[in-house]
């Protein structure tokens, strides 16, 4: 078995113009990608945009349809069981037992990853323990929570552990404390040394977890780069103003464009438009700047009805990096450089 | 692959999580027939947890056992107790081919669910979730026929087999059962979906069972269901299971006719279930 060298290894994962088609439609249409060992990396995208489907070729439950994949060194197609041994898949479609019981699920996978009768109670009742699950062990999965179910799921991966995790949609449906604790199992599974690679619809996700990111969009990737790099992309939030008087819709414009910087948008809503903010280099504080454009707007005159600040959604993040929107457009948008 | 025992014994870090993980670090390969242990207790622990998946390896046994005895019995061979004689192995035969294809719509329901894909990653013999199915099934093949058999004891059947000729029947059943249940495995990979692989098998199997010589002889039939009827290998064995239970003398035909259509049904379907499950979609 190859040392852990990452000098010489090679990429845990390297693809080159990975195709899927299903029929005429092509969920993957050529997709690049070289994740090195070690990192954490966050593929980014809406529902439908080929994210599952990349995970599963990689995970070798899938056949591409061309290109070449590589998983740590090994070829998808003839040497899926080299691969098979080395990484652990979970998430939305590598599912546990309902009926079995925490503990009973964790024997099991025991037993087909190698481990002796002793060797599987005893990892069983360690991971459990260190999950916070020792309580729920003896219960069948069906009745745990999201949050437990999703920790019961990552333990179920570290049975063995992995040299590199796939992680689909860690924390979808999951609400802020169990996403936090997902959270923070990846980063410990990150830091012990494998490499993860995790889904997301959720740009702060990646933002938090993953160290490289790509967004995917329509099989394809549109934009790679840190967190830093993307979110200087995308800006660091927007505002959403809507007026007493749509009249007054040309000079609230007026005056945002000027006391702010970044993209102003004239929603469909006649009262209604929106910024949104490009991050700064220096850091500015963004509140104060935005406080400061309402002072002006108050005082000239210019009525505002609701006010809200919001950070990015992944939909002004694909306006962002793509120029289009992620789903069907449901507003008309007249852009107007700021 | 052939790396030295997984330590499970916790290194010298203060955090459970990070002791684990340095901890699991070594991997080595479970034998084939580990495996297949390993899924066959699933699905017994599954049966353990869901003890109502037996309703249906009993329900459909009692029900025609004491439905058709009672209400063809009089008519057909004069007498409750005469026509057991012949009723009774084929029902034998006929429960434990409808009980298969409930194999096959718990397999579509591990495909749909997820948990196939689960096992599917990982680097194990990919006959073995097949064949751990298998062993399970034989557990609620060798249920069904209990029930038959203690049935037809209780209403009045005498096998002249013996103990013997009905372990025999039992044995040469169960093996025609599993053959089946493998083609019902191979239409649930393909299917995926419980409620088709249902829909489809009740489609063959109830043909199979009724155009048979299990509720009355093939002689008062028309000739062209004469004609399936003879080919039809449930036919072939209700006359083995007859054979062995009466101790008809006769049994050699019946039971190479069994053997030969079990080893066939097998040898055709088990290699495309294997293709079908090693698929990458």
């Amino acid at each position: 078995m190859s040392k852990m060298n990452s000098g010489e290894d090679p990429p845990a994962i390297e693809a080159r113009g990975l195709v899927k088609a299903y029929g005429e439609k092509r969920a993957l249409d050529g997709i690049d990608l070289t994740i090195r060992r070690g990192q954490v990396f966050g593929f980014l995208g809406p529902n439908g945009a080929g994210k599952t489907t990349t995970i599963r070729i990689l995970a070798t439950l899938t056949r591409p349809s061309g290109g070449t994949v590589r998983v740590l060194g090994h070829d998808v197609l003839t040497e899926a069981d080299a691969i098979r041994a080395r990484v652990a898949v979970t998430g939305q479609f590598a599912s546990l037992d309902e009926d079995l019981t925490g503990y009973e699920n964790l024997l099991i996978l025991g037993r087909l990853q190698g481990l002796s009768r002793a060797e599987c109670r005893q990892r069983a009742d360690a991971l459990l323990a260190a999950f916070d699950l020792t309580g729920a062990a003896g219960r069948p999965v069906g009745g745990y929570s999201g949050g437990m179910r999703r920790r019961l799921d990552i333990g179920a991966s570290l049975i063995v552990t992995p040299d590199l995790l796939f992680l689909d949609e860690p924390t979808t449906g999951l609400d802020p404390r169990s996403r936090n604790q997902v959270w923070e199992l990846v980063r410990r599974v990150a830091a012990a040394g494998t490499t993860v690679l995790l889904t997301t619809q959720y740009l702060e996700e990646a933002d938090q977890l993953a160290e490289q990111i790509a967004v995917i969009d329509n099989g394809r990737i549109v934009a790679e780069g840190t967190s830093a790099q993307l979110k200087s992309r995308v800006g660091s939030g927007t505002l959403h103003i809507r007026l007493l008087d749509g009249e007054q819709r040309p000079q609230a414009l007026q005056i945002l464009a000027g006391a702010l910087e970044g993209t102003v948008q004239l929603a469909a809503d006649p009262l209604s438009l929106s910024l949104m903010l490009a991050t700064r280099p220096d850091a500015t504080d963004t509140g104060r700047l935005v406080g400061r454009a309402m002072t002006q707007l108050a005082e000239a005159g210019v009525g505002i009805a609701d006010l809200s600040m919001g950070q990015p959604s992944l939909d002004e993040a694909f306006l962002a990096l793509t120029g289009h929107r992620s789903g069907p457009a449901t507003d008309e948008h007249e852009e107007l450089k700021a | 692959m052939s790396s030295p025992a997984v330590s499970t014994r916790p290194a010298a870090a203060e955090d459970p999580i990070d002791a684990l993980l340095a901890a699991g670090r070594l991997r080595r390969r479970a034998g084939a027939l580990t495996a297949s242990a390993a899924f066959g207790r699933r699905a017994m622990l599954k049966l353990k947890h869901d003890p109502k998946q037996l309703v249906d390896s009993s329900a459909i046994p009692i029900l025609f056992t004491v439905l058709f005895t009672y209400l063809f019995g009089g008519a057909i061979s004069g007498s409750t107790a005469e026509y057991l004689k012949v009723l009774l192995p084929g029902v034998l035969s006929m429960s434990i081919a409808i009980v298969t294809m409930y194999g096959g719509g718990r397999l579509a329901q591990d495909v749909r669910s997820g948990a196939f894909d689960r096992f599917r990653g990982m680097p194990v013999w990919r006959g073995a979730f097949v064949l751990g199915g298998l062993l399970s099934d034989v557990a609620r093949y060798l249920f069904a026929s209990a029930i038959v058999v203690v049935l037809g004891l209780v209403m009045g059947y005498r096998p002249d087999g013996g103990v013997l000729g009905v372990l025999a029947a039992v044995a040469l059943v169960i093996a025609f059962g599993l053959a089946l249940s493998l083609v019902w495995a191979a239409v649930a990979l393909a299917v995926r979906d419980p409620a088709v692989v249902i829909s489809i098998a009740n489609a063959v199997l109830m043909p199979l069972s009724f155009a048979s010589n299990i509720f009355v002889q093939p002689s008062t039939m028309p000739g062209w269901l004469q004609a399936f009827v003879d080919v039809n290998p449930l036919s072939h064995v209700a006359s083995a299971a007859r054979d062995l239970m009466n101790d008809t003398g006769g049994a050699g035909g019946a039971v190479a006719w069994s053997l030969i259509a079990t080893a066939v049904i097998a040898l055709v379907c088990g290699p495309i279930t294997l293709r079908l499950y090693s698929k990458q979609g």
